[in-house]
């Protein structure tokens, strides 16, 4: 495999994105469900903005709108972080809050973008923020302010500067690993090849990103750099190697080797190294994933019938069962804050997202079709693939199960998202 | 090897000519001729050249051949290896017995219904039943891998039991 091409076309796709702003977009996300209480905010241009490749205001804009906890007005004005506010006429107008800013081309060719956050009804700064970026990452200093924006006003951490990866198929002949922003602009291949891409995994870093690979003619997991390009094989064992899930801190993956005659999960070392058997059942078990804390592994087994979820030690050890409605459920995945498991239940015929809140045990179902989520870094979304008229794509849900996205694209078919984590 | 196979059979066709070229006596009384007591073919010309094709072709290569099935099917939601699959696994296994330096990936596909990785799982449980299969039947296990596909790799697309039961299927692949 041809190390350099990829990381060619890793940069190729960074300045493609720079040099044509908004509209590249590979994937484009409709809103088709909102939040029942929407926090009604204004957003001004910024000044100064159209001297960056990317418009802040409006990639603010979209931001919290898809956010779908926002009603946003549009301010239609131009508004910096030093003209004088009239309070008053923005809360005749509805708004709770106010956004202005500027952008400043700085003497090395890197733009300064600036912003306030504005509390309309205690006509106070409620936060300011200055970001200095290459203006290739224009989007960038705008998604950060989304984040600020969005974490001020919800307590919770925004996650619009986040980025998802996920596979696309064409032809059934080409598959590519892809890497996108979390409002899907700024794709880039990362993985190509003729053989199928599978289960890619970030790392708690962002750096690097795990896959299942097919080139063998057999599943193999991997470990890419995205920076450089360099992979390495984790997994090679005698039979199948897949579903790689890194510890929180990133030294270790669990994985599910058949390699001792049925598919078990073990752990390894992220270069391949200490291979340490950790389920013990006769049957299925696969599908692993830490809980945050690190100190559990959820998986699925059949080893009571039908796939369930079980819940381990890290370390192994006796495993106790956590789903018990519905004969398959599959694929748990874990919110960050600990509190949500989310996976996927059989019901009715069809394949559903299911929410379980971990103390109580109460079950939310989220979204039918749905295979293959993906939890934002916040715990607040989930990301899973759909399958409809013989074609897939990706969408998000809230996990109250009231915001909905879809995303399309014009590629074949998108599958295998996986939501990248925080990154400095 | 064309051209003395062409000179061959030009003096071979000569020869026989020229045995036919004596006439046959006609009688009223029937002869009957019996083919054990005919006369020995013409004495080989000493300079006549017979050729022959050196090696022996590999019966993995013959589309027609006992070794050309490569692929067992299941029913859905089983992972044993049927009647109609017994055939193909103890053909593959002969011939593995008697060739210890091959080697068999042996790939379990599952149709497309279900998730990803535990589709892989299931597509991996087929191929080890034909491997379990094949080993009862002596074949060692440095001599086959088994795994899985999953879904990734459909023989048939759709969604209808016809393309699913040409999915459910393990490959041995040399």
């Amino acid at each position: 495999m041809n190390k350099t091409l990829p990381v060619l076309l890793f940069c190729a796709g960074v300045f493609a994105a720079a040099a044509t702003p908004s509209t590249l977009a590979q994937v484009r996300v409709e809103i088709a469900g909102v939040a029942s209480n929407q926090i009604p905010i204004a957003v001004a241009a910024f000044a100064d903005e159209g001297v960056a490749p990317a418009q802040v205001s409006a990639v603010i804009k979209a931001d919290l709108e898809r956010s779908g906890v926002f009603k946003v007005i549009d301010a239609g004005t131009v508004l910096s972080e030093s003209s004088a506010i009239d309070y008053g006429l923005w809360k005749s107008r509805g708004a709770d809050a106010l956004v202005v800013g500027s952008v400043r081309r700085g003497g090395d060719g890197r733009l300064e973008v600036r912003y306030k956050l504005l509390d309309t009804i205690k006509s106070s700064e409620l936060s300011t923020m200055a970001n200095t970026v290459q203006p290739k990452s224009t989007r960038l200093a705008a998604h950060r302010i989304a984040d600020d924006i969005y974490e001020k006003l919800t307590g919770t951490r925004g996650a619009f500067a986040t980025r998802i990866a996920y596979v696309t198929m064409h032809n059934s002949r080409d598959y590519r690993l892809e890497v996108a922003d979390a409002d899907g602009e700024g794709m880039v291949v990362a993985a190509y090849g003729k053989e199928p891409i599978i289960s890619p995994a970030w790392s708690p870093d962002g750096t690097r990103v795990a896959y299942v690979s097919f080139e063998d003619r057999k599943p193999v997991v991997y470990v890419q750099n995205l920076v450089t390009g360099a992979r390495k094989v984790v997994s090679n064992e005698k039979g199948s190697n897949s579903a790689p899930a890194w510890s929180p801190d990133g030294t270790r993956l669990a994985v599910t080797l058949s390699k001792d005659g049925h598919s078990q999960v073990y752990g390894v070392n992220a270069d391949g190294s200490d291979i340490r058997r950790l389920s013990n059942s006769s049957g299925i078990d696969t599908e692993p994933q830490f809980s945050a804390d690190g100190q559990s592994i959820y998986f699925t087994s059949d080893r009571s019938g039908g796939p369930q979820i079980y819940k381990m030690g890290a370390n192994g050890g006796a495993a106790t069962r956590v789903t018990f409605k519905g004969s398959y459920n599959i694929s748990p995945r874990l919110s960050s804050d600990g509190k949500t498991l989310a996976w996927i239940s059989q019901r009715d015929g069809g394949f559903s997202l299911y929410a379980m809140d971990l103390a109580s045990g109460q079950e939310l179902r989220l979204a039918e079709g749905a295979t293959e989520p993906s939890f934002s870094p916040n715990g607040k979304y989930l990301m899973y693939a759909t399958k409809g008229g013989g074609r897939t794509g990706l969408a998000v849900v809230s996990v109250d199960g009231r915001v909905k996205q879809r995303l399309t694209t014009q590629a074949g078919n998108i599958r295998e998202p996986n939501w990248g984590p925080f990154m400095k | 090897m064309r051209q003395f196979k062409s000179l061959a059979f030009i003096v071979s066709s000569a020869a026989l000519l020229s045995a036919c070229s004596a006439p046959v006596k006609l009688t009223d009384t029937p002869v009957v001729e019996r083919s054990t007591e005919r006369t020995a073919p013409p004495a080989a010309d000493s300079r006549d050249i017979r050729p022959v094709e050196t090696g022996s072709v590999d019966p993995l290569n013959d589309p027609k051949g006992e070794l050309a099935k490569r692929s067992v099917y299941f029913d859905y939601d089983s992972y044993v290896v049927r009647d109609d699959g017994k055939p193909i696994v103890e053909k593959h296994s002969a011939f593995l017995n008697k060739n210890k330096a091959r080697k068999v990936l042996i790939q379990g596909n599952t149709d497309e219904r279900g998730g990803t990785e535990y589709n892989l799982a299931l597509g991996q449980k087929r191929a080890e039943a034909v491997r379990r299969a094949m080993g009862t039947m002596g074949v060692s296990e440095s001599q086959m891998e088994a795994v899985s596909l999953g879904e990734e790799k459909p023989k048939a697309i759709g969604a209808n039991e016809a393309a699913w039961a040409e999915n459910r299927r393990a490959d041995i692949v040399y």
